[in-house]
């Protein structure tokens, strides 16, 4: 019998060559670094841009991996600030019992809104997302009296790690805690996407028909992807409120929703790493460079969209030449038959 | 029944109006979807455009004005129309994301223009035809013609998808694109005009629907989100789905709004949702997207 | 299996058929694609369905799988009233078919292909997190499945990337991994060579009896030699069913469709 080690399936931490690892590891090393000899607006900076690449990584993991176009994924991040800071000003400001339960409610909103959204595929399903999201947006605006309404909330309570412990106001231990939590998220992610679910979802979005074919449940799948993207979106919102300390309606609108699709098709679909990337080049723009460009957002946003679409068909991921992904296949069937 | 009608009938009126409105945009983003299967969100602009068109020739009220406004609409749209063809070929085989993507920049670039060449203000649009009747406190006369208008249109678009060669071909592409370019058909001219007459019109119902609307740089996106919503549930590629479905989201955000003030947000998207679940491809879909 | 035995009532010591359909029929518009079609399939059986192009054969298949719901009708799976049962649940009783247009994971390898369906049929297709143990099973079942249908050496091959014959293969691999107890295989030949066909003809022989299969073939040479039963199909009718000896002989089914066609291949 021919030995099944022969046959390669993705695995883990299959495929990588020694050049990337170092290149993971250095970058790692200088994030944690990075507070030491930084200003605490950079550090800042660099934290949003962890906090939105761990909400477009699920979003990814939605339309890359699963092949589900989501352009309201917007609500599950604003639902989940909306809860973190609800939390923060009423109950407690402990930082992981805010990402507990704006990650809950994330996922709950999302599973609750996926049973009406998964009936339908395609154009239908984007539109459908796309009212969900607007809906939500005006659930925001108008519940003045729970949200704040079009002003949002400000003035949410600063982080604390433990109930006993004090408030975290150092810009730098902000930093390392979301930090820590997108690593942790990133982890997740990868390995969710290495699972077996993950191929399962991988083979939903390349053919939804044959996977019914095979026994699986496509309506399970859906659902249970939709559930934990919006689950990961919650956190990320939680971690951007602990940042920022306001949330507003636009966060949880068709802006969010759209920066964060750009960015996806930015990174390439299906690239981890190339989510983080994107979010780090959108957020600097949008930004840093907002000011110089003075107002003209919508338009600079709009040839980035064209120039993204046109030149960057596969993403950033796309430009990574091969030979550094992957090492060379070896020879199969060695040994046994054929 | 009849004290609830004749104490809503300017709603209704109204409802009707802008359902005609809406059903001149959305059939040609219908269209453009069921025959190019591309998703076209600059469609909204088109609109603008018309609306401004209608602005700078017609504020006055003149109808002559009007007239050239609408002209010269249906030229913008139809080129605008043809210029979107070719921005979207390139794009050929991928995915609905991205050209939504593309043309939503597309959309965001136009808006900004707009912006910088007429400024931010809102516009108002004095109706070609001035008076009104003699309906729930006096209904102005030119929303009567629009309805006229709309329903006319509606019978000819019909008349033509049904009846005529080209309206064949258009059909056939939406139902089976491969098969039509397999019977030798120049699918490159279905696919252009498909794109020129739905940029015409919507350029067009931008033009007369100022008077109702006015002219303002964000309108693109108040219309184009209604025009989705009536192409989604009406169905792709359904110009009877279309027209179904202007009506009902006309009647939504006007009767619905006047009754229901402060469920208003939620209202369309409801609609919307409902008729999804329902019936996920639409009421009149013809084919999964 | 679980669910209702409604089967045939035809003797109490009748083994239920591995499939039958009842009166199935399946409009579209105004076209009626499968009309009032009734057939059994023993279990064990090579059952071969024939028919000229629109006869109907492919929306039969679709029926029995499950991927489209008749106009009136029924279907029966090793005798339980599968009807209403969604396609994925009759996929999880032993059902399983192959396509007759390529109908795989383009992007994926021969081998990740295979261990979709070999994870299911594993139990372990939904699970989140890595498990280097199963995997290593599935592992070695793919690497079975592709030794049986003679792919190994392709299996880092991406599926899009595959001849036409080896996607054929393929498609058998993956209906195999899940064990079924029934195999619709439709139309597997089209499109093969002469030498292709032959492999596939042995590689159907070689398949266990306890295997059902039911297969839609225009190649009359692969049907009569491998079918221990004939359908015929014509204008989504059964114009004939029974022994290919006795259906050959059919001056109906000569009429209408064996004249028209060369029986040397």
């Amino acid at each position: 019998m021919p030995r099944g080690r022969q046959v390669k399936l993705p695995r883990l931490f299959a495929g990588r060559s020694v050049p990337i690892y170092l290149v993971a590891l250095g970058v790692v090393v200088w994030l944690v670094a990075l507070p030491f000899g930084s200003s605490g607006y950079t550090v800042g900076v660099v934290g949003r841009i962890l906090t939105f690449g761990l909400f477009v990584a699920s979003l990814d993991l939605l339309v890359g991996i699963a092949g589900l176009p989501s352009l309201g994924h917007g609500a599950f991040f604003g639902i989940g600030a909306y809860a973190a800071a609800l939390l923060a000003q009423d109950v407690t400001a402990v930082g992981p019992a805010q990402l507990a339960v704006a990650g809950a409610i994330g996922a709950a909103a999302a599973g609750v809104t996926g049973l009406v959204t998964i009936r339908s595929r395609g154009i239908y399903f984007v539109m459908l997302t796309l009212a969900i999201g607007e809906v939500a947006r005006q659930l925001a605006d108008s519940w003045t009296s729970l949200t704040g309404g079009a002003n949002g909330l400000a003035g949410v309570p600063p982080l604390q790690l433990f109930p006993w412990g004090g408030e975290i106001v150092i810009a730098g231990h902000i930093y390392w805690y979301v930090l820590a939590v997108t690593a942790l998220g990133y982890g997740l992610l990868a390995v969710v996407r290495a699972s077996a679910f993950g191929q399962a979802l991988k083979g939903m979005r390349d053919n939804e028909d044959r996977m019914r074919a095979l026994g699986y449940s496509v309506t399970g799948l859906k659902l249970a992807v939709l559930v934990v993207a919006g689950g990961f979106a919650g956190v990320a919102g939680s971690l951007w409120v602990t940042q920022l300390r306001f949330v507003s309606p636009a966060d949880v609108g068709f802006a969010t929703s759209a920066i964060a699709l750009l960015c996806v098709v930015i990174a390439g679909r299906g690239s981890l790493w190339g989510s983080f990337v994107a979010a780090a080049v959108v957020i600097v723009v949008r930004d840093e460079l907002g000011t110089v460009i003075g107002g003209r957002g919508p338009l600079v946003l709009g040839l980035t969209f064209i120039a993204a679409v046109y030149l960057l068909p596969r993403g950033l991921a796309g430009l990574v030449p091969s030979v550094l992904r992957q090492p060379p296949k070896p020879a199969l069937g060695t040994g046994g038959a054929q | 029944m009849t004290e609830w009608l004749s104490g809503n009938l300017v709603s209704i009126l109204n409802g009707v109006a802008l359902g005609c409105l809406l059903f001149a945009l959305a059939v040609g983003l219908s269209l453009v979807f069921g025959v190019l299967d591309v998703l076209n969100l600059a469609h909204g602009s088109l609109f603008v455009a018309g609306a401004y068109a209608a602005w700078r020739l017609a504020d006055d009220g003149s109808l002559a004005g009007f007239g050239l406004a609408v002209v010269l609409a249906a030229a913008i749209g139809g080129a605008g129309g043809l210029l979107l063809t070719v921005a979207t070929r390139p794009l050929a085989g991928r995915s609905h994301l991205d050209q939504a993507l593309l043309t939503l920049g597309i959309a965001l670039v136009v808006t900004e223009l707009v912006q910088s060449w007429f400024g931010r203000d809102p516009h108002g649009v004095l109706p070609p035809l001035a008076g009104s009747v003699e309906i729930g406190g006096g209904y102005p006369i030119y929303r009567l013609a629009l309805i006229a208008v709309g329903v006319a249109l509606a019978f000819a678009v019909d008349r033509a998808v049904e009846r005529t060669r080209a309206g064949a071909l258009v059909r056939a592409t939406v139902c089976d694109a491969d098969m039509v370019a397999a019977m030798g058909v120049n699918t490159l001219l279905v696919r252009s005009g498909a794109f020129i007459v739905g940029g015409a019109l919507a350029s067009v119902a931008g033009v007369l629907g100022a008077p109702l609307l006015g002219a303002s740089p964000h309108l693109d996106a108040q219309v184009l989100l209604l025009a989705l919503v009536v192409v989604v549930i009406g169905g792709l590629g359904s110009v009877r789905g279309a027209l179904l479905g202007a009506l009902l989201i006309g009647q939504v955000q006007s009767l619905g709004v006047a009754l229901a003030p402060r469920q208003a947000p939620f209202l369309l998207f409801g609609a919307m949702a409902i008729v999804l679940v329902l019936r996920p491809a639409g009421l009149m879909g013809t084919r999964h997207a | 299996m679980s669910g209702p035995v409604s089967g045939p009532v035809s003797g109490p010591a009748a083994a239920p058929a591995a499939i039958e359909v009842r009166g199935l029929t399946r409009r579209f518009g105004g076209l009626c694609a499968v009309d009032s079609v009734s057939i059994r399939v023993e279990p064990g059986a090579r059952h071969a369905v024939i028919g000229s192009n629109g006869a109907g054969k492919s929306t039969l298949f679709a029926l029995i799988g499950g991927a489209q719901r008749p106009s009136s009708g029924s279907v029966y799976l090793g005798g339980d009233d599968v009807t209403g049962l969604a396609e994925h649940r009759r996929a999880q009783r032993g059902l399983a078919r192959t396509f007759q247009h390529a109908n795989l994971f383009g992007p994926a390898t021969v081998a990740a292909n295979v261990a979709l369906a070999v994870r299911r049929w594993l139990g372990c297709g939904y699970r989140p997190w890595p498990d280097r143990r199963r995997e290593r099973a599935v592992s070695d079942r793919v690497a079975q499945l592709l030794e049986t249908v003679g792919l190994t050496g392709r299996a880092g091959t991406p599926a899009a990337s595959l001849s036409h014959g080896e996607r054929r293969q393929l498609e058998v691999a993956v209906a195999l991994a899940a064990q079924p107890s029934v195999l619709l295989l439709d139309e597997p030949t089209a499109g093969m060579a002469a030498t292709e066909t032959r492999r596939f003809v042995e590689l159907v022989q070689a398949l266990p009896q306890t295997l059902t299969l039911v297969l839609v073939e225009h190649d009359l040479e692969v049907v009569f030699g491998l079918a221990t039963h004939l359908s015929v199909l014509h204008l989504g009718r059964l114009l004939a069913d029974g022994n290919p000896e006795e259906v050959r002989a059919d001056p109906a089914v000569r009429a209408a469709y064996l004249d028209a066609r060369s029986l040397a291949s």
